[in-house]
């Protein structure tokens, strides 16, 4: 199929050369966030986690003890944020969504056939509207990879489109699956289709194919949201997901979310990490900031 | 399609100050002469003060030599070269340079503040660019040193003798690098002049270069203003004149040493092309725009100092240069934060200051970024002029300064034509996505570096100079080595 003369036009097609994406991703990590800065941000990554499970043996058990986690990450600690979100299976939303009532922690769910998206149409709906009954505040699609691959741009677009509209008030995240799109120019491309065809959040990876949400990959895709904004006035979110387990990643993160599209950017309205062992990792650097000291990771909750 | 932001504000986030610690610097309240591996204090018995232009604050104190000092140094310079360093083998020699830069490495973090204190430059380029390519250049050439006839094959290479390097104040250690090592691993001895306001790195390596053991006599550091680089220039027994800095003083040099023995090597200044073309990576090439022309507050000789952009994307570039323009930090060279450090010297932010009033003047359109400037120290924010012409002051005189002038073109013969309509010739830099017309531009710019897709990338092993006004002769990789010796 060839992709439609007026669609192509849409298109920004900017090159992007990724030997100059290394060197700029490197000059962030050269940024330097010590005492109250990281405080801070230390502070606001735990609030952008979306604490994920996503694996064939969970459990309503499992799923119930890390939404406990979710808002009560350190209770030994005051003044320790909430997590932003939980990310589950549609099957899991309904119990997700129970025990966090009257909390402010969403819950996600990951939809349309994943984490290979290898389905029909029909079924990727049905997916969709069963977590949104179900009560998902946001969903987590993947776009057809195999379909991107072979130049079928407009399905691509159609599929997003679509689920969109089955998502209703639920705010939609496009998982573009980086790990195989292989190329800068193809993260570009696939930002750009998902912004138009209607995502509120573009996010890297499912966190079932490696490599996930490299620093090049996330500093494309903001320049695609920053691109977008810069036309349109229109805000689009962001979200890194998998491989991000350390607070010292996390905060190199928040330095490019900052300089690139400003501190609009910096709430988990706009921004989220998907992360399942993040969360300790930033307790620990939070409180050794406070006390001088390490502790040990017994000391931090699993779930 | 995506909402418009209703809800929460976002979160405004600075960075908290993060200084690169000063403790471990050791320096001396006055420094002497390095004649002969000892200090020596100046027959003149004049000092002067070199100051942190961060903070106008008094450093240290350094001797003013004179023509009495200079002949010391080339006397010891002379003596050394005839009884030790010329019957030295390459391989001694090499041993000797390779200590040196071993030394250098290990002592790097407190040569990277002194850097910055003293040249006002970021530690972020301090410590990751300069110092670290200062000792890799002695690396190399230490290499070189027992390989010289493998280098030059049939050329029977034999060293010229004394050479007179005279560096000037950007990279300080790196400039001083690139003429020692060299000039030793060819098996000259060297008097070499740093720039008056940024000696002491050039200080600091003669202390290294006293404990790494090598003979006395061979490398001899001679500081002072302009008239001490004179009687260098002028010394009879000097048999090679290696020179970094502005035209003018190149142009004075050339005309002091026409009709004598002495070889010269003049790498002047420029006002290079930074071209970019509509099919270019536009984000990458910004961030070229940026390395190019506010690296090192734009005191690069190869600064890009002159935009080219295609018509049909310069509105683009230049929203995304000005967005670029604004998480630039100016402010503390110490600060692992900052981008953009002091301006070297009082006198060189009032030559900028004085371009920037001509540039208003002149009619074109002037951009700065909003960031916060320090009140105390020589500071200066980055600007763009807009809408340049080609006959603009600031289009044709090296400003020296975090100063880019943007021109715009249509087509490919138009953009070559007036990137090579200038005095100068020292680098360029092209942006495309076509592999074809890069090679196509490499061959018709009249500039000794020409780089494609990136900016500013310096290495040993590449030879580096100009055309033109912008110098002759080359420094770095063979080219720079063959200028230290005498080839048949």
């Amino acid at each position: 199929m060839s992709i439609p003369r007026d669609f192509n036009l849409l298109l920004s097609n900017l090159s992007i050369d990724k030997v100059g994406v290394e060197e700029r991703v490197a000059r962030f990590q050269t940024r330097s966030i010590k005492n109250e800065a990281k405080h801070q941000g230390l502070k606001m990554v735990l609030n952008m986690i979306d604490l994920t499970t996503l694996e064939g043996k969970d459990t309503p058990g499992k799923v119930r003890q890390m939404c406990y986690k979710a808002h009560h990450l350190h209770d030994t600690h005051s003044g320790i944020p909430s997590v932003a979100a939980v990310c589950v299976y549609p099957t899991m939303v309904g119990i997700a969504k129970e025990a966090l009532k009257n909390t402010s922690v969403k819950v996600a769910s990951v939809s349309t056939a994943f984490p290979a998206g290898q389905s029909s149409m029909e079924v990727k709906l049905t997916d969709t509207r069963l977590a949104v009954d179900r009560g998902a505040d946001e969903i987590d699609m993947v776009i057809s990879r195999g379909k991107f691959l072979a130049g079928e741009y407009a399905f691509v677009f159609d599929e997003i489109a679509a689920i969109k509209e089955a998502c209703g008030p639920a705010r939609l995240k496009v998982i573009l699956e980086t790990g195989e799109l292989s190329t800068l120019d193809n993260v570009r491309k696939a930002s750009e289709i998902a912004i138009l065809a209607g995502a509120d959040f573009i996010k890297t990876s499912t966190g079932k194919i490696q490599p996930a949400a490299t620093m090049q990959v996330t500093y494309t895709m903001l320049m695609a949201i920053k691109d977008h904004y810069d036309k349109t006035g229109l805000m689009v979110g962001m979200k890194p997901a998998g491989g991000i387990s350390t607070s010292k990643l996390a905060l190199h993160n928040l330095v490019m979310v900052k300089e690139i599209l400003g501190s609009a950017w910096l709430s988990n309205e706009w921004f989220r990490f998907g992360a399942s062992s993040l969360a300790n990792d930033v307790l620990m650097q939070l409180l050794k900031l406070e006390s001088g000291r390490y502790q040990s990771s017994d000391y931090f909750t699993i779930d | 399609m995506a909402k418009k932001k209703e809800s929460p504000q976002g979160t405004e986030w600075n960075y908290s100050p993060s200084p690169e610690s000063t403790t471990h610097v050791k320096l001396e309240k006055r420094y002497a002469l390095f004649i002969n591996n000892e200090w020596v204090a100046p027959s003149s018995k004049a000092y002067f003060p070199t100051l942190n232009p961060a903070n106008e604050t008094v450093i240290s104190e350094i001797a003013w030599a004179n023509d009495k000092d200079v002949d010391k140094a080339v006397r010891a310079a002379r003596k050394a070269y005839q009884e030790v360093w010329s019957k030295l083998s390459g391989a001694e020699r090499g041993k000797y340079l390779f200590r040196i830069a071993r030394m250098m490495q290990e002592k790097s973090r407190e040569l990277a503040v002194i850097e910055s204190m003293d040249c006002g430059k970021p530690i972020r380029e301090s410590r990751d660019i300069d110092i670290p390519l200062a000792c890799n250049h002695f690396f190399y050439y230490a290499g070189w040193a027992d390989k010289l006839e493998y280098a030059f094959p049939t050329k029977n290479p034999k060293p010229l003798g004394v050479a007179g390097q005279i560096i000037p104040w950007n990279f300080p250690l790196l400039m001083a690098a690139w003429k020692i090592a060299p000039a030793l691993a060819a098996g000259n001895t060297v008097v070499l002049k740093p720039a008056e306001t940024t000696s002491l790195t050039a200080l600091k390596l003669a202390e290294i270069i006293k404990e790494s053991g090598l003979p006395p006599g061979v490398v001899n550091i001679v500081t002072g203003h302009g008239d001490t680089g004179a009687a260098i220039v002028n010394h009879p027994d000097i048999d090679k004149i290696a020179f970094t800095g502005s035209t003018n003083v190149g142009k004075i040099i050339q005309r002091s040493v026409a009709g004598t023995h002495k070889k010269t090597t003049l790498e002047l200044g420029g006002k290079s092309a930074n071209i970019i073309f509509d099919d270019a990576p536009i984000d990458q090439a910004v961030e070229g725009i940026v390395n190019g022309i506010f690296f090192n507050q734009g005191h690069v000789c190869c600064a890009g100092s002159r935009l080219f952009v295609q018509e049909n994307v310069a509105e683009e570039v230049i929203r995304k240069l000005k967005h670029r323009m604004e998480s630039l930090y100016v402010g503390d060279p110490l600060d692992k934060n900052t981008d953009i450090g002091a301006i070297n010297s009082k006198e060189q932010l009032d030559t900028i200051n004085r371009y920037i009033k001509i540039g208003i003047e002149e009619g074109a359109e002037i951009h700065q970024s909003q960031c916060a400037i320090p009140s105390q120290g020589f500071f200066c924010r980055p600007t763009l002029f807009i809408g340049v012409s080609q006959s603009h002051t600031i289009a044709q005189e090296e400003i020296f300064g975090p100063v880019l002038s943007i021109q715009t073109f249509r087509t490919v013969d138009e953009v070559i034509q007036k990137a090579n309509n200038t005095p100068y010739g020292l680098a360029a830099g092209v942006w495309t996505d076509k592999g074809s017309r890069i090679f196509n531009l490499t061959t018709q710019l009249k500039a000794g570096v020409v780089w494609a897709n990136t900016y500013n990338k310096f290495d040993p092993v590449s030879p580096f100079g100009g055309y033109k006004e912008s110098g002759f002769g080359r420094e770095g990789g063979l080219h720079g080595l063959g200028a230290y010796l005498k080839l048949s």
